[in-house]
């Protein structure tokens, strides 16, 4: 598959029965169903991970790398996602969990975390130099909701932070620091993200960024969970690993990443309906002293990612409690100012609008295209049912424009239609026996 | 083909704070998908928001229509009553009338009106005390 159309999130055809829950719960419209089967629409498809939830036959999965993969490397970093902290009961210290990951085959483990704080002060810096039209800025951190703003915000793309994610300066970090202290060949470290969703897959293999992401994999959280979890069991403490900051810590909360980048005029928003709704607001310059703007896809943020094993709400209490045990001291102090220097922070190249939305390149024909999709929602009855295999009426009657559908797809247009057949034959019958 | 035109109609209710923003998204999605510039189209969300809701907070109920050719929108506020007594006035940066009602869900900047003219390549306002207002903004795309 070419890389550049990648998506993380995949059917299961033999497990998918066809029905409507994924296809009514897709923020973006991206799922159809045809010939009783699912079908996700690559270029509306913004890895949110929303029908892996809710699909009851498991047959939408998140396409991420086995453990195995990093046998490839002959050295391995593994780089926890923040919000790998909040999933164990008890109370356990962040050094037990990377050391777990040591005994699970990792030679070296570097926390996200600390990407994070080193992130949070690149952000401030630049945030002294951003010009009034700049604010708010929008975190670039849930690559959902970069995703989303490109297909249906793109007037926004200016706003959003041009800073790469925490993990991605992770990488870059991990594997310099490695190869120094181990006189080492880059080439031989592998850099392995412990990922609670799909989107960060997908952003490894796919970015929209950056010409080539500086980690070589993505681990699913769930997948090496219970192996994590008994390693973590007879824990003696050999060093204290950790080393991020409680702010960095944070981010894997809704909410965190703000407290850390710019605490006032600022807003945390989790869940994909609620962010697509105060995106709505920034839009229409609702929100005019809005200096940051944090919004992640998932309940509760990264902790409650589709990838976790545990509920959103208990990993967020565990989070916090973590952290009142952390280090307070702000990035802007803790992060040497040499990491901004020595490592480019900043993205490679530009967020490029996603036109999907479009009906045509050429705008009378879109226009001719949206008048012909206008009469047919009047005609369609309005139920919004997902019979057709689209998740709305309206949807339903943009994919009969497009070429994708015919107006027959539409249970009770057929029902309509047929009733009308009926009665001809029985005038026919009448006709003919006269 | 430039006498190509798109017309639609979007009745707006007085103090329907509910639904406020309801018309202005619709519009605005349908720009999005007929393919609008980003940054025009950024421009006729804002001022199509401010119309609706002034029509919301401050007539008698109206309606907000969009006019589009190939090569422009029009954007119209049209509404029953009240009218503005003094439209230089209504015109001023932070004037404003917005009940405490209106004041208590955020509005009454007297940011709305100026916002509009901003944002609109034209603008033009007529209105009569007890018959209505009526708001032409004009947009160029292409
Ligand atoms: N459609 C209308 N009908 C009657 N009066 C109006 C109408 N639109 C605006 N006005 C008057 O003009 C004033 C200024 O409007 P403007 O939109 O600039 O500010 P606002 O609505 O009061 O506050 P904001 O728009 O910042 O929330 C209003 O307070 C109101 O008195
Ligand atoms: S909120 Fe976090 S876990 Fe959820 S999709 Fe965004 S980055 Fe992934
Ligand atoms: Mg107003």
């Amino acid at each position: 598959m070419n890389e550049s159309k990648f998506h993380s999130v995949r059917l299961d055809k033999d497990k998918c029965k066809g029905c409507t829950n994924c296809l009514k719960r897709c923020p973006t419209e991206a799922i159809r169903i045809r010939g009783g089967r699912a079908h996700i629409i690559n270029e509306r498809c913004i890895d949110c991970g929303e029908c892996i939830r809710v699909c009851d036959y498991h047959a939408k999965y998140a396409q991420t790398d086995p453990l195995s993969v990093i046998e490839r490397f002959k050295y391995k970093i593994a780089l926890p996602a923040p919000s790998l902290y909040g999933q164990f009961k008890g109370k356990i210290d962040r050094s037990q969990i990377l050391e777990g990951l040591l005994k699970i085959g990792f030679d070296d483990v570097f926390e996200v975390a600390t990407g994070a704080d080193i992130v949070t002060r690149a952000i401030r810096e630049n945030m002294r130099n951003a010009t009034p039209d700049q604010f708010p800025l929008i975190s670039s951190a849930c690559p959902v909701i970069v995703r989303l703003i490109r297909s249906r915000f793109p007037e926004l793309i200016s706003h959003v932070v041009d800073i790469r994610q925490p993990m991605e300066v992770a990488a870059m970090v991990a594997r310099k620091e490695f190869c120094k202290k181990h006189d080492v060949d880059p080439g031989d470290v592998g850099c392995f993200f412990i990922t609670p969703c799909a989107a960060k897959v997908t952003a490894i293999r796919n970015p929209l960024t950056l010409q080539q992401s500086a980690c070589d994999g993505a681990i699913s959280m769930i997948e090496i969970y219970g192996l994590l979890a008994g390693s973590m069991k007879n824990f003696t403490l050999h060093a204290e690993r950790a080393t991020s900051t409680a702010y960095g810590v944070g981010w894997a909360k809704s909410g965190g990443e703000m407290a850390a980048v710019a605490p006032e005029h600022s807003m945390a928003v989790d869940g994909i309906e609620n962010v697509i709704r105060v995106l709505e607001e920034i839009e229409n310059n609702k929100l005019r002293d809005l200096v940051f703007f944090e919004g992640a896809a998932c309940t509760g943020g990264c902790v409650g990612g589709p990838l976790t094993f545990e509920n959103s709400y208990i990993a967020r209490n565990a989070i916090r409690a973590l952290m009142s045990g952390c280090d307070f001291t702000h990035p802007d102090e803790a992060v040497k100012a040499s990491y901004l220097t020595k490592y480019n922070l900043y993205t490679e190249r530009p967020i490029t609008p996603n036109s999907v939305m479009r009906l045509d390149d050429d705008i009378i024909e879109a226009m001719r295209k949206m008048e012909e999709m206008e009469q047919i929602v009047r005609s369609l009855p309005g139920y919004d049912c997902g019979s057709c295999g689209s998740p709305t009426c309206r949807t339903f009657a943009e994919d009969i424009v497009r070429g994708f559908a015919t107006k027959m797809d539409c249970i009770h247009m057929l029902k309509d239609q047929l009733k009308i057949m009926a009665q001809k034959m029985v005038e026919l019958s009448n006709t003919t026996r006269e | 083909m430039a006498d190509y035109i798109i017309r639609d109609s979007y009745p707006v209710q007085t103090a329907a704070y509910e639904s406020a923003g309801d018309a202005s998204a619709r519009i605005k999605r349908k720009l999005k998908q007929l393919g609008i510039d980003s940054a025009i189209l950024r421009r006729i969300a804002v001022a199509s928001y401010e119309a609706e809701l002034n029509l919301i907070i401050h007539s008698h109920g109206g309606e907000l229509i969009m006019e589009m050719t190939p090569k422009s929108i029009v954007l119209i506020s049209k509404d029953v009553g009240p009218g503005i007594a003094d439209i230089s006035q209504a015109l001023k940066e932070g004037y404003s009338t917005a009940s405490e009602e209106a004041r208590d869900l955020g509005f009454g900047a007297g940011m709305g009106l100026p916002n509009m003219k901003r944002n609109a390549d034209s603008f033009d306002i007529t209105s009569e005390v007890g018959v209505g207002t009526t708001i032409q903004m004009g947009f160029q795309i292409a």
